[in-house]
């Protein structure tokens, strides 16, 4: 384990049971999340991509342990989240926030912006009297809203104001890392550059440290240090974020970069274009060897056999893949 | 939704103008007509596949009542042209998944249905309303391609309206950049991207991140809301979030005026705005 990680995840396995008849019979198993291992450094910013399903979301709910985990280790700050339960996890649980994708569905409709901002201080008894108010103000200036603001309730805003509470929520608490699921994709492109710009100042004024989940490969590289890219449970590439594009290693990930057409015609239609076919694999039955490995455009006998491990190839590169 | 009449009324009308079709103005054509045209000339593809296929039929079934309607198949023929334009939009093993219901294809698959039934009354016009947010990044590449396949197979008129502009600069010939309801600026794709005039496409291609470019890049931000659309303002619709708004941009609207070779932008100062990057430095 890294001495200077904030997090770090230890063959994180999460799986969801599927069940079947009157007795709800456990038949088979999602796989979500199937041996994932990573590190976030403090104040650093790790970006998660992958396409839908792949357990991105499912990766960030078990480090802020949402979910009973099926098997590895979590340690935040050093500490073993996996075997920790009840009022310790409790106050574990205060350093660590996420930020949803829908604004829309994560705010309670009937609760001011003021006391949706609010409730987690008063949930960790954090203040007291004139205090909260103060509080509430201090945060709605922090995401450039106006404190005025805070008697209005959640379908007055926009949706771009709604994701500036939520992360005004989330920041109440006074956390150090940030799970950010999906925190710009329901918005208009003009909106995302604002709460990108927005999420990266608080994290400079603030010394946060974020897990950034998104699909969108441009956006997860501009705010993240490093990026990690997920396809069916595992993790098939971490690398810097600038690496990355200039280096992709592994065969998925140098699919899903070349699918990422480039906002300017001239340097796109440059580019190696790799053509993906077929549809991401059900997580319930995943393919044996490597999990790509009925899509892959590399792919030799081994590649069905066994599984390749993640390993560092140098620096903080690190690649799962039998051809790299 | 205009183009094809499907705008639900009320509460919505068209207000005024022309939608030009192969030289007749389909807002003037009678009802029966536009069912012909919607069916067999325009189709369209629309956000969520699940909303526009029957849960009730089988793929097959509903592909083959589209062609003998369209084409005028006979109910043999059309069962078998149905699998044949499954296999055209990518679906392995088409026979044996065409009898299946849209509910047991997962979300790219029941994307390349709908795009089977679009193909299945050889329209000469495709209107894909972002096909593609709903699906996953490689999925959609492959579908984007597939439209572009029949584009330059079958001379298929394609509209794609997006908001990601990497899907512009790589499928699009023409670009028409709208906001608040109004065109805002028109031209070749190439020119839009490397000569924008209007303030709206510039602040648009400055604030989008690239992968290309280096990551600590700081990334332009057009400030304030989106338009409310019940209540624009006076002059141009974007001068509220304009940097280069001037008194008479919140008075009088801007026509289109011609900025270059096919090239049209509706702002009162897209004269000066030629350089983008001088432009971006000036603020
Ligand atoms: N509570 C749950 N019960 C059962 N299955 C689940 C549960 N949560 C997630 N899954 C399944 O686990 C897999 C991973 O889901 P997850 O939400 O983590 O993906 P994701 O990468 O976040 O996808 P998206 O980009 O669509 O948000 C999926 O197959 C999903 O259906
Ligand atoms: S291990 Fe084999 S199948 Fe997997 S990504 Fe590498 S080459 Fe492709
Ligand atoms: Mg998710």
């Amino acid at each position: 384990m890294r001495d200077d990680a904030l997090v770090n995840v230890e063959n994180l396995v999460m799986y969801f049971p599927v069940t079947a008849g009157l007795m709800r019979r456990r038949v088979a198993d999602v796989k979500a999340v199937d041996g994932v291992s990573f590190y976030v450094r403090k104040g650093e910013t790790l970006g998660l991509v992958g396409e839908s399903g792949c357990g991105k979301t499912t990766t960030g709910r078990c480090i802020l342990r949402l979910y009973k985990i099926t098997a590895g280790n979590v340690y935040f700050k050093g500490k073993n989240l996996a075997e920790m339960g009840g009022k310790e996890l409790r106050s574990m649980r205060r350093h660590m926030q996420l930020i949803f994708q829908d604004p829309y569905a994560s705010l309670d409709p009937r609760m001011t912006a003021g006391d949706i901002i609010g409730e987690p201080l008063q949930v960790h008894n954090l203040v007291q009297g004139r205090e909260y108010q103060e509080q509430i103000d201090e945060l709605l200036r922090l995401v450039e809203l106006e404190p005025r603001m805070a008697v209005r309730y959640p379908h007055e805003f926009s949706g771009g104001q709604r994701q500036r509470i939520g992360i005004a929520r989330a920041l109440a608490v006074r956390p150090d890392f940030i799970v950010c699921d999906e925190p710009v994709s329901a918005l208009d492109v003009s909106i995302q550059t604002q709460v990108i710009t927005l999420l990266m100042r608080l994290r400079e004024e603030l010394k946060l440290t974020y897990l950034f989940i998104a699909h969108d490969l441009s956006v997860v590289r501009h705010i993240s240090d490093r990026v990690a890219v997920m396809y069916l449970g595992k993790i098939m590439e971490i690398t810097d974020s600038d690496e990355l594009y200039d280096n992709p290693l592994n065969p998925y990930t140098q699919a899903l970069l070349s699918a990422v057409p480039i906002p300017d015609p001239v340097v796109d239609r440059q580019r190696k274009r790799i053509l993906l076919t077929g549809d991401v694999p059900s997580p319930i039955n995943p393919p044996s060897g490597c999990h790509f490995n009925p899509r892959c455009h590399m792919v030799i006998d081994i590649c069905k056999e066994e599984e390749p491990e993640l390993r560092n190839i140098g620096g903080e590169h690190w690649v799962a893949c039998h051809r790299a | 939704m205009s183009i094809m009449r499907l705008i639900p009324y009320p509460p919505g009308i068209i207000v005024g103008g022309e939608i030009i079709f192969k030289g007749r103005d389909l807002l003037k054509v009678t009802e029966e007509e536009i069912r012909h045209v919607r069916g067999s000339q325009i189709a369209m593809i629309f956000q969520e596949p699940t909303t526009s296929l029957n849960p009730v039929l089988t793929v097959k079934l509903q592909l083959a009542e589209s062609l003998m309607l369209h084409r005028g198949l006979d109910k043999q023929a059309a069962g078998e042209e149905a699998v044949k334009l499954l296999e055209i939009v990518g679906i392995p093993d088409a026979a044996r998944k065409a009898e299946g219901y849209p509910h047991q294809f997962s979300g790219g698959m029941q994307q390349r249905v709908m795009m089977a039934m679009a193909l299945s009354c050889n329209p000469e016009l495709l209107i894909a309303d972002e096909p593609t947010t709903s699906v996953d990044v490689t999925v959609q590449a492959q579908l984007l391609e597939l439209i572009d396949n029949l584009r330059s197979q079958f001379g298929t008129a394609v509209i794609l309206i997006t908001h990601n502009l990497g899907m512009v600069a790589r499928y699009v010939d023409r670009v028409n950049v709208m906001y608040a309801g109004r065109l805002m600026e028109t031209g070749p794709t190439d020119a839009i991207f490397a000569e924008p005039r209007h303030p709206y496409t510039i602040g648009l291609i400055a604030s989008v991140p690239r992968l290309d470019l280096p990551r600590k890049r700081k990334l332009f931000v057009i400030e304030g809301l989106p338009p409310n659309l019940a209540r624009l303002p006076q002059g141009c619709p974007f001068h509220p979030r304009c940097v280069y708004a001037l008194d008479r941009c919140r008075q009088e609207k801007p026509e289109l005026l011609e900025v270059g070779k096919n090239h049209y932008s509706a702002c009162f100062r897209s004269g000066e705005l030629g350089d983008k990057r001088g432009l971006m430095d000036e603020r």
